[in-house]
Formats: structure tokens, sequence, C-alpha cells
């Protein structure tokens, strides 16, 4: 960020220029695109001038307001309410989790807690340290506290926003006050979020110098910023499958364009796209349930045809409790109840990765109205797809991997909704709505000398092409490495061409593959990164900042396993020390995670 | 004088072919060699291909080109035991893509071997006491020798001289055992006695042959040995140099030739002559121009005077006037013949040397049967065919029951045309190839036939031979109707070539398809079912009656002697 000086000085004076400077560093894209609506606001306002900007100074109670967002939604929702509470007047910190000491909790008095769910039911990077610190016997007492939480997850999670849950109790059993009771939302998180912002003002008190609200200090849409209620339309430009014929699996590489839209994205930030559902899935689903797709229903107030609803409003392929609920009500099917009512967790977790919405129609017939269906199903969620080009790189595109899911269980053929539509049904000089998905915790070093060390197998690699492209368009002299897999060599080996030619020229400095299926044993990443501990622990030991991205359940457990005891046996230290020097590196920002 | 060829620095380099194809077995991001490598592997019998019907989707796919590797086993003399071709079979099987291929020089090909399993490939190849190295590169090739003879103890002499100078002409390194094998490294590299540091300009090929069958086109090849056979007795050989079949399309310096009469040698004299041969070519080749550096230009250059002068001088042997000799043909004898030892043979038709099983012919199957029984001999021929030989009369009955059984013998039906059809490999492995070969000729012979026999030349032997492009690895400039690859879908036609291999054709249609190819040669059937003479062969009928020119000499291929 150091070259924007130059560009600004001309207008300012030396000093104003230094501290613009000093401002803008460190921020991201979208934070940059905010900033430049925010200024046009404060020109057109006519009041730019600096005192307007502090009426909250020095007044009343200050109001904490604290995130623990991986994906970028729970960040979004705090600093929109920290934005809304500054404007209504009140004193407010905002804060990630991640940059908040454990023991400064005993002094807050007010505050809110924004936290999602990942994993499987485990808190997101950010707020690993505060989540462990609090659960442990070492955390004080929070007689002082008032306290909110809002919960983000998924409810086709079995451990539904169980990180929220657990905050909201443990902040009570340690004598915390509740502002307001937690409020759980589902992947349609938004009108929920609202809610409990108001119902948050509405429990605190006023703040202490409502008169001296400044100007209004909304952003004029200058700079359009794309989200879940105002996608872009972007054309696709390209849908290349990218693994060989004989592959057990479709990979595409899609590429859409921005054209002028002004959208903007940074190396480690992923795109949402809502997807449209698979039309013979569709079929199938008025088909089981005898529902004539010209039946009107409503849905979120507006009134659609339902074969329209299925398509584009309702989750129709992965499976969530609210429909299991609904369901097993419809269908008035005991097991289907007891499952429901998640008591066995685990069974209800190995129905809800094994089946589709149209499984459960097919085994537990009911009799519904178009309308009943509707109802019972979750509202369409945007999937996420790791960005996988450098802007710098590929003006007015972006670039995706997406792994296709299609495979056949009950003598039916199953497909994932997003990943089909974009492999399969789109095509050239169509248009699919899009938004990014800002992601501060994955960024390359900010030092373009430091070394980066990449994990990534499968579509894992996505994000890596984005890191490798722009620091190849930075030439920035760090050394980058590394670590792919994927089944077969001959087939799978995304982007195999691309990362042969970064390495003639220099760009990726080294490459290290492992192919499962290629030999009698089983080879994965974590094997090629023991096998590389020496070398891999010099390059950290050299700065290197370590990213790994891809799969959640087995192969990020599984690489954090081996990079401890790459530590272990380097340095000679034991297994809890290495812990705790990868847990100073995720402090310092030196290992992020981007898993799903 | 001219810089040398890029080739030339690669060997110098390469610490006698090792390189660093060790480093380039390992490399697991790519299945390919270093670029270097992929020379230095051609010296160990192992050529980096890709999967040209692949190309330009995977491209597409942002993977690499779909290589593989085509691996070619040494046969001297084309004579292997049952248990070898069983290896064959297997390996085959298990590394590559699961048939044979019975070469024009009688090796064995193996296509479609993955780099990961090149070594396993390699050493498989080895346990059954076979090789690969020197298949390929700027060495001495496969050293053939004919598979019968009519007379059995000349046909063992022969194939014992055969492999002689094959051992002889061996290179020496230890590269090959180092990284196939894992043998231990030397310190120092050993010395090559023959070859020296660098090796020879370019590939060198040499072939023995026993009169009247030319079945191992000894004209075609950079050294030759013609057997004289006097009373039964086989009393030495008249030494051919300088043929080869290689040129290219719009280059009238490279050019086929047909070789020259050194003079005759006596039976003890054959390694020092062949050795001289290949030690002469070695200091005079041409290293400048890989295209101008087989031993074929080094003679139009300096002359065969020159170079008997030479040969004799190196060799201390006197050569003699060559002997009077005959050839009939230069495809193979088929079906089942007699020695006079009373052991049977028999030849049979493979269509471009592909074994695997097809249909109702079911060869790979057919023959690792025949080779498990463990009776007698296989031996590849230099027509892409195979014998089973040296049977009883009980081993011959069981032999025959089985090529009955797996539909072996359904070849003994085919037509005249057909047996006497050669094609290479082009494509899809052949990065050379600029049309098909392999997969197409079947396809064009059964057209063929049909406006033969609409002809009324039902039976009627014609040699033909096509190549994916024109290095002529068929030896179609030797065959009655060449058809030689120009592009997809397009050939040069050659006619007026000699049925025993004893003339060059000459180019009648450039680049032309297959219509074209059948409206050519349908009149010119016609025309020798009504004017040929008592057994005149189609090549020579084509001349006699000014179809086309005659060409006499390498250096009049391309038109009249300059
Ligand atoms: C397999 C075989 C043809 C067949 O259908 O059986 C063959 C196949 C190839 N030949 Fe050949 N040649 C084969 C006999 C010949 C012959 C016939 C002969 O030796 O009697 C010739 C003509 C004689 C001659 O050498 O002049 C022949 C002249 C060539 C040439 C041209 C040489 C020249 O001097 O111009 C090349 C290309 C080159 O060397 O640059 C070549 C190159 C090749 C390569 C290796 C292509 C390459 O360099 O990348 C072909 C591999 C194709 C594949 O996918 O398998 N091959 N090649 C024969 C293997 C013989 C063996 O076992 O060693
Ligand atoms: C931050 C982030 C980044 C991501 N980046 C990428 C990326 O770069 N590339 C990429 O391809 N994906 C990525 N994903 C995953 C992506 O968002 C989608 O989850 C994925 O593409 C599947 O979506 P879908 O709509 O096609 O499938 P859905 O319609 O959501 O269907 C999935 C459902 O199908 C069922 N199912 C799937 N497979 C099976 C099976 N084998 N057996 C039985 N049931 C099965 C399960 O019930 C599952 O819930 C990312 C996810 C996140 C959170
Ligand atoms: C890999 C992964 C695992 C998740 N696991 C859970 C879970 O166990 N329970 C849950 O309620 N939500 C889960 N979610 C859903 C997220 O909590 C949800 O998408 C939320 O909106 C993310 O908010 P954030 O962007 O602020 O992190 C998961 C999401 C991902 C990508
Ligand atoms: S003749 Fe040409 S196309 Fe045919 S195998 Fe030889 S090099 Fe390949």
């Amino acid at each position: 960020m150091s070259a924007t000086a130059s560009s600004l000085q001309f207008p300012l004076s030396h000093d104003q220029a230094r501290r613009v400077e000093d401002a803008f560093t460190g921020l991201d894209a979208s934070q940059l695109q905010w900033l430049s609506g925010y200024a046009a606001g404060l020109a057109a306002s006519g009041v730019a001038t600096a005192p307007a900007i502090a009426p909250q100074a020095d007044v009343g109670e200050t109001w904490t307001i604290l995130y623990g967002s991986q994906t970028g939604n729970g960040e979004g929702i705090a600093s929109r309410l920290a934005d809304d509470a500054r404007a209504r007047g009140y004193t407010v910190k905002l804060a990630s989790l991640a940059d908040y000491k454990p023991s400064a909790l005993k002094k807050e008095t007010l505050a809110s807690f924004i936290i999602s769910t990942h994993g499987e039911g485990d808190p997101p990077d950010d707020a690993e340290l505060v989540h462990e610190f609090l659960l442990s016997a070492k955390a004080p007492g929070l007689e002082k506290l008032r306290y909110n939480v809002l919960a983000l997850g998924d409810s086709s999670y079995v451990n539904f926003c169980q990180t929220g849950r657990e905050f909201d109790a443990r902040l009570a059993e340690l004598g915390g006050e509740r502002l307001t009771s937690i409020v759980e939302c589902d992947v349609d998180f938004q009108d929920a979020a609202g809610e409990w912002a108001e119902a948050t003002f509405n429990a605190l008190p006023e703040p202490a110098n409502v008169a001296s609200v400044g100007p209004q200090l909304r952003a004029v849409p200058d700079a359009p910023v794309f989200d879940r209620n105002t996608p872009l339309l972007a054309e696709v430009q390209t849908v290349q499958r990218i693994t060989g014929r004989d592959s057990s699996k479709s990979v595409y590489h899609v590429e859409l364009s921005l054209d002028d839209s002004g959208l903007l994205y940074a190396p480690g930030d992923s795109l949402a796209v809502m997807p449209v559902n698979p039309p013979a899935l569709v079929d199938e689903v008025l088909d089981v349930t005898g529902i004539d797709g010209d039946t009107t229903v409503d849905v979120d107030g507006q009134t659609i045809a339902l074969r329209e609803a299925l398509s584009t409003k309702l989750e129709i392929t992965a499976l969530s409790l609210p429909f299991l609920t609904a369901w097993a009500a419809h269908s008035n099917d005991a097991s289907l109840e007891a499952l429901a009512a998640g008591d066995n967790k685990e069974a209800l977790s190995d129905l809800i990765d094994s089946h589709q919405v149209i499984d459960i129609l097919h085994r537990f017939p009911a009799s519904v109205d178009g309308q009943s269906l509707a109802d019972s199903l979750r509202r369409l969620a945007p999937r996420s797809y790791s960005i996988a080009s450098s802007l710098t790189a590929n003006p007015d595109e972006v670039h995706l991997t997406v792994a296709e899911v299609a495979y056949e269980a009950f003598d039916r053929p199953h497909w994932g909704s997003a990943s089909t539509y974009l492999g399969r049904r789109l095509e050239e000089g169509d248009r699919v709505a899009v938004y990014v998905e800002t992601n501060n915790r994955f960024r390359l070093p900010d030092n373009p000398e430091a070394p980066i060390i990449m994990i990534g197998p499968g579509t894992g690699v996505a994000p890596f092409r984005a890191f490798v492209e722009e620091r190849a368009e930075q030439e920035a002299s760090g050394r980058n490495w590394l670590f792919f897999g994927e089944r077969n060599f001959d087939s799978d080996f995304l982007y195999q061409l691309e990362w042969l030619r970064h390495l003639k020229q220099g760009s990726l400095e080294r490459l290290d593959v492992a192919f499962s299926r290629d030999q009698a044993e089983k080879i994965y990443v974590q094997h090629r990164i023991r096998d590389n501990a020496a070398e891999l622990v010099r390059w950290i030991d050299d700065g290197a900042h370590v990213y790994v991205c891809g799969d959640a359940k087995h192969m990020a457990p599984d690489v954090h396993a081996a990079l401890r005891d790459a530590l272990v046996a380097q340095r000679g230290v034991d297994a809890d020390t290495a812990e705790q020097a990868l847990k100073d590196l995720r402090q310092q920002g030196r290992y992020q995670r981007d898993v799903y | 004088m001219s810089k040398l060829s890029d080739v030339e620095r690669i060997k110098t380099d390469s610490r006698h072919l090792r390189g660093s194809l060790s480093e380039s077995l390992e490399a697991a991001i790519t299945g390919a060699l270093a670029e270097d490598d992929t020379q230095l592997s051609k010296f160990h019998g192992i050529y980096q291909q890709d999967d040209r019907d692949l190309r330009a989707e995977r491209k597409r796919q942002k993977l690499e080109p779909a290589y593989s590797f085509m691996i070619r086993a040494r046969v001297p003399g084309g004579l292997c035991t049952p248990a070898q071709w069983l290896n064959m079979d297997r390996v085959a099987t298990e590394y590559a893509n699961g048939s044979i291929r019975l070469t024009t020089r009688q090796a064995f090909q193996l296509h479609g071997v993955i780099k990961r399993r090149l070594k396993a490939t390699v050493a498989g190849i080895n346990a059954a006491m076979m090789d690969t190295l020197a298949a390929c590169g700027d060495v001495n090739r496969n050293v053939m020798a004919p598979p019968l003879s009519s007379s059995n103890r000349v046909y063992a002499a022969v194939q014992q001289h055969a492999r002689e100078l094959s051992d002889h002409l061996t290179p020496a390194t230890g590269a090959y055992h180092e990284i196939w094998l894992d043998g231990e490294k030397l310190p120092t590299p050993e010395v090559e006695p023959i070859y020296g540091d660098t090796y020879l300009p370019r590939k060198f090929k040499t072939a023995f042959v026993i009169p009247p069958q030319n079945d191992t086109d000894i004209f075609a090849q950079d050294l030759g040995f013609i057997a004289i056979v006097e009373d039964d007795q086989l009393i030495g050989y008249n030494v051919t140099v300088g043929g080869g079949m290689g040129m290219s399309h719009g280059e009238p310096a490279t050019y086929p030739r047909l070789a020259d009469q050194l003079g005759f040698v006596s039976v003890e004299d054959h390694l020092k002559v062949g050795e001289a041969v290949v030690t002469t070519q070695r200091d005079y080749g041409d290293r400048t121009n890989r295209k101008h550096a087989r031993l074929k230009y080094t003679i139009d250059d300096r002359g065969i005077e020159w170079l008997r002068d030479e040969v004799a001088r190196r060799a201390g042997v006197e050569l003699q006037a060559p002997r009077p000799f005959e050839f009939v043909a230069n495809g193979d004898a088929y079906g089942w013949q007699q020695d006079e030892a009373g052991a049977w043979h028999y030849l049979f038709f493979v269509e471009n040397g592909r074994v695997s099983d097809v249909g109702e012919r079911r060869l790979l199957s057919g023959l690792r049967a025949i080779a498990k029984l463990d009776v007698g001999e296989f031996r590849l021929t230099p027509n892409q065919n195979l014998t089973i030989s040296n049977l009883s009369d009980a081993q011959k009955a069981t032999v025959s029951a089985l090529l009955a059984e797996y539909g072996i013998t359904n070849s003994d039906r085919a037509s005249a045309l057909r047996l006497n059809s050669m094609a290479c490999v082009a494509m899809p492995t052949c990065s050379l190839a600029m049309a098909e070969s392999e997969r197409y000729l079947p396809d064009l012979v059964s057209k063929l036939d049909a406006a033969m026999n609409a002809a009324g030349l039902d039976n009627e032997a014609i040699t033909i031979r096509m190549t994916g492009c024109p290095n002529g690895c068929a030896r179609p400039y030797i065959a009655e109707i060449g058809l030689v690859g120009k592009g997809p879908g397009t050939y040069n036609l050659y006619l007026g070539a000699g049925f025993a291999g004893d003339r060059l054709g000459c180019l009648y249609r450039e680049n032309i398809n297959e219509a074209e190819i059948l409206a050519a040669l349908t009149p010119l059937f016609e025309a020798y079912a009504a004017d040929r003479e008592p057994d005149e062969h189609f090549g020579r009928f084509c001349i006699r009656t000014g179809v086309i020119r005659e060409v006499t000499a390498g250096l009049n291929f391309h038109g009249a002697a300059a």
C-alpha cells in the first residue's frame, strides 16, 4: 500500500498526505471502496471538517462489539452495527476476537458478541483463543457485564450455532446479564440479524449525546457495493472442465466477466454465487409430491409459481434441521421425527451428509400442498467459492475452481445445486448473481519478501492460483511453495500447465504433489509435508506464512498434525510446545486457513 | 566448420548417456523428462511420446500433454524364447497399453508406459534377459537376421553371426544398469571402445540376409551382410553399405537410398569389417546436420571407393569382388515349412505387427497359450510377422490346434495384398506422424482388394507399405505401392519399386486422399491385369509401360541426378 502516497500528494499537504496514507494502510479493497463513498458523502454534505465526525468522544459508557467470523458474514454485520451505533451517538469499540485480550473481558460492562460456528461445531479461527479461555476454569467472574449474542450458523449442520450458544450460556454462567436473548441465524441471516440489532438498541440506554450527532455518515454508493440483496449479474466467459477425460471427478474452471461493474476483490476472498437448482431435480420434486408446478406460492412476500420457487428460492438439495422437522410433521413419521428431534446427533449428522431433500421426499411420502412444501423448505443459500484469480493479473475477471457434486445414491442420480449450475448448466454469455465475501483472515503477507507456503489439495488450490498470480504480478521477491494433492496425476493435476510455467519463471519456487490413487498406499499432502519437514521448518524460521485451504473435515486436521510433527522433529520440542508455536503463528497471522 | 548439432552437445555432456535421467524420473510434477534427457533416453530404448488424439483437449484442460513412453526391446535376429515372450506379454499387460508391437526390425515395442512405471517396465523386460539398451539412439540398432531359411544349418550360422555383431556393437556404458536396474554407480565413466564419448553421428542399422528371400530388406540398411552359401555351407558375406529410407518432404537434399555392395568377406572377418564400417562412419559422418548424418550421405559425399579403402585399411581385411546371388521377394514366406532336420516352423501374418485380441482373432491370448507350452521358439520377422519355430511333429499338432482355437490361422485366408502390406505405427503415439498409418491401412487394403478383385487380380501379390511421414519406418520406398503421409488424410503415392526390395519407387501422385488413391490405382490394376507379361510384378510393369520413371539411385530419387 505504500505506493499510494504519490498519487495522493497533489491536493494535500505533505503532512495530510502522510496521515491519509497511514489511515489507509492495511485496508482491504471493500473497505477502501466504502471509504471512497464515505468521503464522497462528506464532500456532498458540505461538512467535511474534522470535528464533525467526533461527536461521541469521551461520552458515555463504551459499547464493545466483538465478532468471531471466518467467512466475513459476522464481520460485516458487526461493522454495520458499529457504524449504525456511532451514527446514533454511542461510543463504540469494534474488534475481532482475534485482536482481543481475553483478560480484558472482566472490565467490560456492555458487550455484544457476533459469532459464527465452523468445522463441526467449532469456533471460527479468530475466536479460538477467547473461546478456549472463556470455557476454561481460568475464566473470571463477569458480574459487571451486560451482553448479548448473535449466533451465525447453518441449519444443515447438526451443531447448529454451537459456538454462539456456548458463548451465550457461559457468559451467563460467569455472572453476565443478558441484554437480549440469543438470536440464532441460519444461512439467510440478514433479516434475523437486523431484528436482533433493533432489539439490542431497544435494550440499551439512550446515548449520552444524541443531540450532537453529526451528518448521517451513510456512504453515498458511488463505488457500488454488491451483496446478497444486490448481487452483480456477472457474464459467464468460460466454463472449462479441467480434469482429464479419465478422471473420477469433474472440476471446472469458470471465468466470469466483471465488465466495468467496479466490483473489487483481493486474493483470499471468496465469491458467493446464487445458484439455480437443477431443472430435472425441480421436476422430480414436483413429481414425488404430485404438486402442479404452476401452483402459486408465497415466498418472502412474493407470489410466484412453485416451479420458479423451487428453482431459485428454495433449497432442494442440502438438508437442514427445520426442513426435517417440518417434514416429520407432514409425513407423520415417528422415526423421522425422532431423528429431527436431534437426540441422536450422529445419526442426524449422517443423514444430512448422505441424503438430499429428494431422498427424504421419496422415503417419507406426505401429502402436502404447494404452500406447505414451500414453507418447509429452507431459503436457497448462496454458495461460496474461493476466488482463483488475481484481479491485477486478470483485470475485469473473476475465476473460480468448481468441483462438481454429482453422485449416484439410492438408485437415483444426485446433483449439487451450485456446482452443477456453474459447471454444467451455465453457458457463455449467461449471467450469474454473485458478490464478494471479503476474507481478511486469508491474506498474502504485506511484506513481499516474506516466503509463503501454500497447502491446497483439491479445489483448495484455487486461492493459491490467485496468490501466485498476484505475487508474480507484484514481482514479489518472496519465495512461494505449493503443496498440491488430488487423486490421479494424469487427470486431476489442477492447473498443471500454469504451475509448470510459474516454476519455470520463478514465480513458484517449489511444488510438491501427492496423488492418492496412483499407488497402492494412499499418499496425501500431509505425507509430503512430513517428507519435507526440515526444509519447511527452515522456511518458517525464515518468516514464511503458512496457508491451508480445502477440506475442513480430514485434510485440515491432518495437515495441522503434520505441521506440528514437523516442528517437533526439527526443533526437538514436545508436541505441546509445537502446538503452542502454531498458535503463536496463527496469532501473528502467519498460519491462516480457509477450509470448508 | 559449421556448428555441431545440439544432440552432439547433449551426448558430450551426458557422461555416457546418464544426463539427468535419474532426476527426471523422480520429478513427480510432470510426466515428461527434462528436454535434454528425452534425447538420451532413446539410447536406452525409450521414447517420450504423447497421445496426439488428446493434445488439444488437454491443453484446454490446463493439463500437460498425456505423456507416455514407447519402449523398444532389442531382439537380435528376432529370436526369442517362449519364456521371454511370456515376460513381454506380462510387462505389456501390467505396465503398457496391453498390446505388443512387433516392429519392422524384429524388435518389440510397448506403448503407453507412463513415467512412474518406466523403471519397473525396463526392469521387467530385463528380468527375461532382454534389454532395451541401444534399441534407439545414435548407435547400432537391433541387428536383423532372417527368421527362416530352407537350411537350418545356414540359418543357425547367420543367427550366431548376427548375435556376435550385435554384442560387439552394444555400448559399454554402465549408465543403463545404473539408472534402470539400480546398478552400482561407477566412480568414473567407463570407456566406450567403439563409440567413444559422443557415439555415432546418427542411428546405424545392420542386417543379415539369406537369399533368395530379401526379408530383412538388406538394401535399406546402413550395413548389410548377404549370406553366400555354397554346397549348403555358409562361406561368407557380400557386405553392403549406405542404405536408408528417411527423407523429409520438400527437402531434395534428403532421399532414400539403396545400399551399395562393398565386397565379399569370409565368415571369420565379418566382425572386423562391421566394426570398421561403424568407426569410419563415427569419424566421418556429418555431425553438424542430422538430416545429412547417415552413412548414405557420407558415401555420396566421399564416394564408395573411398569407403572401401578406409574399411579395408581399418579392418586389415581384403575385400573381394561380390559373389553372385539372387533375391525373389522382400516379403515373408508364410505358412508351415519343415527344415532339413525335420523341425516345423509356422510363419503367420500379424497385421501391422500389432499383437492384441481383436474380435475372434485373439492373438495375444493365443500366443500366451502357445508360449505356456514352453516348446520351440518365437521368431519375429522383419515384416512385423511372427514364426513359431522348431516344433516336433507332436508339438506341431498341439500348436496347430491352439492357432485354430484362437483364430490365428484366419490370416491364412487374407488377400495376397494384405499379406504383403506393412504400416508404421504413426498416430496416435508417433510424434512425427503427419497422417494415420497403422490405424488406417487395413481399411484401405480392403478397398484396394475390391478394386483388384474387380480387375481380376484376385490373388496377385503386390507389396504395399504405408508410413505416416517420409521417415519411412515401414520401408515404403521399396514397396510396389508406397504411401507416405503428407497431411491428415493425404499421402504421396510411389510406384515402380522392385518386388524384391531391389529398386526404389518413384513419386507418382502427391498429396492425395483416399478417393484419389483409389482413382489412381484402379486403372493401373486393370491395365496390369490386361497387359502384364508372365511373372511380371506390378512395380516392373509400371516402369515397362511408362507409368513411372525408373529410379536407379538415391541421388535421382527426386528427379534426374543434378
Ligand atoms: C516401430 C517402427 C515402425 C514399425 O511400424 O515397426 C519405427 C517407429 C518409429 N521410428 Fe522408425 N521405426 C521403425 C523402423 C524404421 C525403419 C525401417 C528399418 O530400420 O528397416 C526406418 C527406415 C530405415 C532408415 O533408418 O533409414 C526408420 C526410419 C526412421 C526415421 C528416419 C531416419 C532418417 O535417417 O531419416 C526416424 C526419424 C529420425 O530418426 O529422425 C524414425 C523414428 C521413429 C520413431 C521412433 C519416431 C520418433 O523418432 O519419435 C517411431 C516410433 C513410433 C511409435 O510410436 O512407435 N524412424 N524406422 C520400427 C522400429 C524398428 C526397430 O525395432 O528398431
Ligand atoms: C469459504 C468456502 C470456500 C469454498 N471454495 C470452494 C471452491 O473453491 N471450490 C469448490 O468447488 N467448492 C468450494 N466450496 C464449497 C462450495 O461452497 C459448495 O459447498 C459446493 O460446491 C457444493 O455446493 P452445491 O450447491 O453444488 O451442492 P449442494 O446443493 O449444497 O449439495 C451438497 C449436498 O449433497 C450431499 N452430498 C454431496 N456429496 C455427497 C456424496 N458423495 N454422497 C452423499 N451425499 C452427498 C450432501 O447432503 C451435501 O450437503 C467452498 C466453501 C466455502 C465455505
Ligand atoms: C466449513 C464450514 C463449517 C461449518 N460448520 C457449521 C456448524 O457446525 N454449525 C453451524 O451452525 N454452522 C456451520 N457453518 C456455517 C457458518 O457458520 C455460516 O456460514 C455463517 O454464516 C458464517 O459466518 P462467518 O462468515 O461470520 O464466519 C459452517 C460453515 C463452513 C464454511
Ligand atoms: S514413418 Fe514417420 S509416422 Fe511412421 S512411425 Fe516412422 S516416424 Fe512415425
